[in-house]
């Protein structure tokens, strides 16, 4: 199977648009999750719900929301453009925000399951040894939480290969800027002729999403049993 | 110095306690599950916030919520050894052992580390995870991590309770170790008699969340209300003595604060300090010597108090300075007119000896 060049640069486009999703969600993933595992504060179930809504909003509402918040003629989308000459709308960047987004919760979620498993016991223990709360966080909660930090980042890599709907509503669909492989797949359908290169990338995805869940789990087990778990 | 005065409430539980433990040494706090020993010894550690109360150890005030102070437990240099060891999973045993180490502001050097090793038997378990240790020695790293913080006062919370027999017979012996060489101040909590009888100078009584009874575990052992409010199933007596001499046939004559008794071969030279503990089924009583008699050990007593209850009587002897128990029936009680002041004869079938006793014998 080879692919044109518009193919590669749609995959290519996809890589980098989901590893800069993921890594840009991941500081915010980490701090919802501990707050959300170790602290009790009024109003938690309420922002537990409003950070899992990508996992159920329809992405063309996600996108449309972007859309209405971060375009140009948009009072913060303006703002951005004129005082940072930041432009999400039409741009890669606009699709990584959009991916980051909805894929979100995927992190939060096997994150704040990790903390959430650590035996609280063993943070007294640290405690009574001299370790304050940021020694605590850096030397016994991060190791501990690894593999499910792992895990959330491959998931939500693997999740943000397949966004379509935020993407389009939100940057369009533009060759080389915002192509994404699921949208250059229904470009292809769109265009008389096109099967052939739909087939292609579809299989290109299949293939992409399944080593994403086959390494999430893979590497969720090798990093408990490194860390003795 | 020790002192506490605080209280604290859970749902169907209430703590109200006070005492003070001047001396250094094994303070046991003893007492059934659920009587608040553990939730006294997170307070100490401040793994636990007071509703109300004052804390002090050696003149420094931890917790004192009439004036707010409350210092945090990283800041107090209390070295817990909780129940279930609480070792970090993802680091090595010697990674564990040097986590209080490294985050002592008194650091103890290179040769007081290789010491807790030795001391421990810690040497050889280095390189594992916690996850391929035994329960035996992960309750040892446990101890050693502690040790190694530089605390100012151990605290064990039922080191041995999720132990089993053998395992609890590996680790006493380290825990004697450590109380005749350390010369750490100790806070030991146990529900078991035996353990209490075995490493403790000082015995504090908790039942139902308040202090029952408290003093010097020489006296309190022997004591027929603490026997009695302890509801053991059988009290007794330990005294401290001193290896006299080693006789033919293999026996062993240790002398102690009313005498001697003979005891089997012991490996302890000439001279040694020991621990005797003397179970109060294991004393008969009577009126007048006996003679030909199987039982090496005779002790003239007199009796000093007498407990009757149900089926059963616990006799408690003077013998010289020391104080011993002997649980008879109701019966022989009757028969012999035994009441306080009766001059007597104690036989005294079995004694257990325990290891050597440091500087600081009750």
């Amino acid at each position: 199977m080879t692919l044109s060049p518009e193919e590669i640069e749609a995959l290519l486009l996809s890589l980098k648009v989901s590893l800069t999703a993921v890594t840009c969600a991941l500081p915010f993933a980490l701090a919802a999750a501990l707050l959300l595992a170790r602290r009790n504060f009024p109003g938690k179930p309420l922002i537990d719900g409003a950070l899992h809504l990508p996992l159920v909003l329809p992405p063309v509402v996600m996108g449309y929301l972007l859309l209405i918040l971060l375009g140009t003629r948009a009072a913060l989308g303006g703002w951005l453009l004129a005082h940072l000459g930041v432009r999400f709308v039409f741009s890669w960047t606009g699709a990584a925000l959009a991916s980051a987004i909805i894929t979100f919760p995927f992190q939060l979620r096997a994150i704040r399951l990790a903390i959430e498993a650590i035996d609280g016991g063993l943070g007294e223990a640290a405690e009574t040894l001299g370790a304050g709360a940021f020694d605590r966080l850096v030397n016994l909660t991060m190791p501990l939480a690894l593999p499910g930090i792992v895990a959330g980042l491959i998931t939500a890599f693997a999740a943000s290969l397949g966004e379509f709907g935020a993407i389009i509503t939100f940057v369009s669909n533009i060759p080389g800027e915002t192509r994404t492989l699921p949208l250059a797949i229904y470009s292809a359908i769109q265009s008389p002729g096109g099967e052939a290169e739909a087939a292609r990338l579809s299989v290109l995805s299949i293939v992409l999403a399944l080593l994403g869940v086959t390494l999430a789990e893979l590497a969720n087990r090798r990093l408990k049993a490194a860390i003795g778990r | 110095m020790i002192e506490i005065d605080i209280r604290h409430e859970f749902p169907g539980f209430a703590l109200d306690a006070r005492f003070t433990v001047a001396r250094p040494g094994i303070t046991a706090l003893f007492g059934p599950s659920g009587a608040g020993k553990s939730t006294l010894v997170n307070a100490i550690a401040g793994t636990l916030r007071p509703r109300e109360g004052f804390i002090a150890v050696d003149g420094r005030v931890l917790v004192d919520t009439a004036s707010g102070t409350f210092v945090p437990p990283r800041a107090r240099r209390m070295g817990m050894v909780f129940q279930d060891a609480r070792l970090f999973p993802h680091m090595s045993v010697e990674n564990n052992l040097r986590f209080g180490w490294r985050r002592a502001a008194a650091k103890a050097g290179a040769d007081e580390f290789a010491r807790v090793l030795d001391l421990l038997g810690l040497q050889s378990l280095l390189a594992r995870r916690p996850a391929r240790l035994s329960g035996g020695e992960k309750s040892r790293v446990a101890l050693g991590r502690a040790l190694l913080s530089s605390p100012r006062l151990l605290l064990l919370d039922e080191p041995l309770a999720a132990l089993d027999a053998a395992r609890k017979a590996e680790i006493l012996p380290w825990l004697e170790r450590l109380r005749d060489e350390a010369r750490l101040p100790m806070i030991y909590v146990t529900h078991a008699l035996e353990e209490a009888m075995r490493l403790a100078d000082h015995l504090i009584l908790l039942r139902d969340g308040r202090v029952t009874a408290q003093g010097a575990a020489f006296d309190l052992l022997s004591d027929l209300e603490f026997a009695h409010a302890m509801r053991a199933p059988a009290p007794g007596a330990v005294f401290a003595a001193t290896v006299k001499e080693k006789r033919a046939g293999g026996l062993t004559a240790l002398a102690f604060d009313g005498g001697e008794v003979i005891v089997g071969r012991l490996a302890a030279p000439v001279g040694a300090k020991l621990r005797v503990r003397l179970r109060a089924e294991d004393v008969m009583l009577a009126l007048e010597e006996p003679r030909a008699i199987s039982a090496n050990n005779l002790l003239a007593a007199t009796v000093t108090a007498v407990d009757a209850h149900d089926s059963e009587a616990d006799v408690q002897l003077a013998v010289g300075g020391v104080k011993l128990v002997a649980r008879i029936t109701r019966g022989s009680l009757e028969r012999l007119a035994i009441a306080e002041g009766t001059r007597l004869y104690a036989i005294v079938k079995s004694v257990t000896v325990d290891s050597a006793i440091g500087g600081h014998p009750g």
